[in-house]
């Protein structure tokens, strides 16, 4: 028989080994389905590190995968510290992406003869509140009527998908598109500069790390940081000490919300222009691993977005090569976070056997 | 008496990481004796029974029951060797008929029909030849919680206990209903049982065992026959050097009504009746400045709802409730800005916030005051941390530091911060001094509301907290001290009313009650008793 026991108190070596053993553990599991596959495993994992990191190029296609990661991260993070639990941030980053199209796309490409220096900041304004507008309704549902936040911003995703849907061919498609469902694009000096040139990386990448600095700098410096904290930890101590519990889940909820619309708006002003119904490979969902792979914690959310990247982006590269499946990089990413999940655990309980 | 031994403990060990919660611990128990286990909390007590039960592995040692060696961690095992144990906190559904509490878990889940007409005749059989009087077909949920108790024994007989393990159950009985545990306990020892009796009470010790053992840092220090013993030798035993009792001083002058109740409820009458324990019905009371008011009675009977109302985190229905002469706001962060200190009742799940440090939870309270947030924004880090600090030297909090999880402290520290959180008033920025004092709440507190304040801490700490409310009284704050602890009552209270369903008596001055008026007070003696009673 085994059962966790409580640690008294945990070790310094435990915090040490906890994450590497979680490492050796992904690496371990994931080689048998390399091998499986039939490939050599030294090799699969060395092109896959190339692929990620091992160039300039790796690196600039890396840092482009990993803005909306990093923003949907920060999307999750703040959204569980306070246990607010946000399944919903594929859909409010497509309802971001729409309303920055709305506002900086539509109107026969005028923009509403506004100046770009206006027109970018109501652009990205417009993409955080519907974002956050998405999230409003479960958060006051969960509030009010004790729903479970869980399945209704689960199924919100699937009303936005289908609504961007309905958009992209209807009010917002894009007439010189060949009838592909696409909206029309933004107006071409809203679209975000180029970090590097010759790559895709695009500023995009200085928003997702100042709003992670910032949420931190919130978290760690403010009243709201230390409300949001408070109430995630135990919500019935939070109130007792005068800690307005529904306005603080209302305003984590309206954050959460608007950093993953801002994902989208960001997505379609650094990178693609327009919206597609394929924009976001679930981006909204890697995001929630992300901000566990990060204990939560938003400057961890930076590592975390880079590395699942990373993985993503070599696991094209290494499929190319040796013909394991690319679904391989989801394996990897999903056994992290399951091995970060348990290390945690044991940093905390021991294990005994009897 | 008999002398057969019928469980023997055997150089028992369980640590925790560095902690030692029982060290080489040897314990037997003969055929019809009662045995107390003895200690402070944090002793071992807990520990040893769990490992006993099979909750726990010991490190170290072996259980022999009725002369046969006893698996580790085996609940099940403990069970059909003939351990039975009656926990302080039920375990029972109240949504279920006695006999099906009894029954739950007895019979294969594969069986097609459940055997309840056997079931009924056995716990009718093993009612009568113990003495306690049941009625198998009333709901858990309307039972009194002497009755639920009850129920908890007869549930371990009916499993054919022979030892029974019993985890402080005179704490949430009345003194009367602790009378009559006694006499039920008196007559299954002379039918051969066996029983541990665990409690920090020295009194009712020495009232029912025949040996007594005790315990103190994870140490079995002493153990005696309990005729040969004093309540002082017990005391000196458990905590390790003398005790002084708490010394009854009456209040110096009292002032004014700090906070009126008038007719207050939490719950309306249409929605009583099954539900009759949980709200305040009619309740009126005026606390005085100067003047502790204690509140008696057993728990569960609407101390709770009082508790909360004056707390800010529940709403009266009826009635008015009045603090300085104004409504007294319905929000924990007024009212701590207008002067209410509050101590919980449940000091881990509501009192802190055990994952953030300590130095937060010291300021949490009062967070949003311009003393220690700028535009109730952001968080000022000196002042907060300085504060922090004067609370932790001033109430003596003992940890691993302002930066450690609020978790990591014992009991007794936890409850030095609460204290020092709800009664050290914030050194005031100069430039603030003479504004509107609501906005700047850097005076002593007006109304102290403690909820059970020493519960479950060591007698060291107990002495502390109860000092503290004495000289906040004596600093003029009017002291709401709702305790379950008939003694801590009774030392400290100036006035005393006592609760029962939901409704409160009469304040009356601490030296026109006796002991026995309380205990039928707290009993109902004057409301009509409750319905669907087994007895």
């Amino acid at each position: 028989m085994m059962r966790l026991e409580r640690r008294h108190e945990t070790s310094r070596a435990a915090l040490v080994l906890a994450p590497i053993g979680a490492v050796v553990f992904t690496m371990a599991v994931s080689a048998l389905l390399v091998l499986w596959a039939g490939a050599p495993v030294g090799r699969t994992y060395a092109l896959l590190l190339q692929g990620g990191f091992g160039s300039v190029f790796a690196w600039s296609e890396t840092l482009t995968r990993a803005i909306p990661l990093i923003l949907t991260g920060l999307a999750a993070t703040v959204a569980f510290k306070a246990r607010l639990f946000n399944i919903g941030a594929e859909g409010q980053l497509y309802a971001g992406a729409l309303a920055a199209v709305a506002v900086g796309g539509m109107h026969g490409g005028t923009g509403f003869e506004l100046s770009p220096w206006l027109l970018f900041p109501l652009m990205m304004l417009a993409a955080a509140i519907a974002g956050a507008l998405m999230l409003l309704g479960p958060a006051l549902m969960k509030n009010r009527l004790g729903v479970d936040e869980v399945v209704t911003t689960l199924l919100i995703n699937f009303i936005v998908l289908l609504g961007v849907s309905a958009l992209l061919d209807g009010p917002m498609k894009d007439p010189s598109a060949m009838g592909w469902p696409q909206s029309v694009s933004l107006q071409s000096d809203l679209e975000l500069g180029k970090l590097v040139a010759q790559t895709r990386v695009h500023t995009g990448l200085l928003w997702a790390v100042s709003l992670a600095v910032t949420v931190w700098a919130v978290f760690k410096y403010t009243v709201l940081g230390f409300d949001i904290r408070a109430v995630g930890a135990n919500a019935r101590a939070a109130a007792f000490a005068g800690v307005p519990v529904t306005r603080t889940v209302v305003m984590v909820a309206l954050l959460s919300g608007a950093l993953a619309g801002l994902a989208g708006a960001i997505e379609v002003a650094g990178r693609t222009s327009y919206v597609t119904l394929d924009m976001s490979p679930g981006y909204g969902y890697t995001g929630i691993v992300i901000a566990m792979l990060a204990g939560l914690h938003p400057l961890g959310v930076i590592a975390a977005g880079v590395f699942v990247a990373g993985v993503l982006v070599g696991a094209d590269t290494m499929s190319r090569a040796v013909g394991v499946p690319t679904y391989i990089a989801d394996v990897i990413v999903a056994a992290s976070l399951i091995a970060v999940l348990v290390a945690t655990l044991l940093t905390q309980y021991r294990v005994r056997f009897k | 008496m008999n002398t057969t031994t019928v469980l023997r403990l055997e150089g028992i060990t369980k640590r925790f990481g560095s902690l030692v919660a029982n060290d080489a611990i040897s314990l037997d128990l003969q055929a019809g004796e009662v045995l107390a286990l003895l200690g402070e909390n944090g002793a071992g007590k807990s520990t040893l029974m769990s490992i006993l039960f099979g909750h726990y592995v010991a490190d170290e040692g072996s259980i022999e029951v009725f002369g046969a060696p006893l698996p580790p961690g085996n609940p099940k095992a403990a069970l059909a060797a003939g351990v039975g144990m009656v926990h302080q906190h039920f375990t029972l559904a109240d949504n279920l008929s006695v006999l099906d509490n009894v029954m739950m878990g007895t019979e294969p889940l594969w069986l097609p029909v459940s055997r309840r007409a056997a079931a009924r005749t056995r716990l009718l059989d093993v009612a009568q030849r113990f003495g306690l009087p049941v009625q198998p077909d009333v709901q858990i949920g309307s039972l009194s919680v002497g009755e639920r108790q009850r129920v908890e024994i007869l549930k371990a007989l009916y499993r054919g206990a022979r030892i029974l393990i019993l985890d402080e159950p005179t704490a949430v009985l009345t003194p009367q209903e602790s009378e009559a545990l006694f006499a039920t306990l008196a007559q299954m020892v002379a039918q051969g049982l066996s029983v541990i009796f665990i409690s920090h009470k020295l009194g009712e010790v020495l009232r029912v065992s025949h040996r007594v053992a005790v315990l103190r840092g994870g140490k079995l220090v002493a153990e005696a026959r309990t005729a040969d013993t004093t309540q002082a030798q017990l005391a000196l035993w458990m905590v390790g050097h003398a005790v002084e009792a708490p010394q009854r001083r009456p209040a110096r002058s009292v002032g004014d009504a700090v906070c009126v109740l008038d007719h207050v409820s939490t719950v309306s009458d249409k929605d009583g009746g099954q539900d009759h324990s949980a709200g305040l019905r009619e309740v009126s009371l005026t606390l005085r400045a100067g003047e502790i008011t204690a509140i008696a009675g057993v728990s569960g009977n609407g101390q709770v709802a009082l508790a909360e109302l004056l707390s800010g985190t529940r709403r009266a229905i009826s009635g008015t409730a009045q603090f300085m002469g104004r409504a007294l706001p319905p929000s924990p962060a007024r009212l701590v800005q207008r002067g209410v200190a509050r101590i919980p009742e449940d000091r881990h799940a509501v009192g802190v916030v055990g994952d953030l440090p300590v130095w937060e939870n010291a300021v949490s309270e009062r967070l949003r005051s311009p003393v220690f947030s700028h535009w109730s924004w952001l968080v000022k880090r000196t002042a907060t941390r300085l504060h922090a600090r004067r609370i932790e030297k001033a109430f003596d909090v003992r940890g691993a530091g302002l930066m450690a999880p609020a978790r990591s402290l014992s009991g007794g520290n936890m409850q030095k911060l609460i204290l020092g959180r709800a009664l050290l008033a914030p050194e005031q920025p100069e430039a603030a001094k003479g504004d509107d004092n609501r906005k700047h709440p850097n005076r002593a507190p007006r109304l102290i509301v403690a909820h059970q304040p020493t519960w479950g801490l060591d007698i060291g700490a107990v002495a502390y907290v109860q000092q503290q409310l004495i000289a906040a009284r004596d600093a003029g704050a009017a002291v709401l001290l709702i305790s379950d602890d008939l003694d801590e009552v009774l030392a400290l209270g100036d006035r005393v009313a006592v609760m029962h369903g939901g409704r409160l008596g009469e304040a009356r001055p601490a030296t026109a009650w006796t002991r026995e008026a309380i205990g039928l007070a707290m009993a109902g003696a004057t409301a009509p008793r409750s319905k669907g009673a087994a007895t």
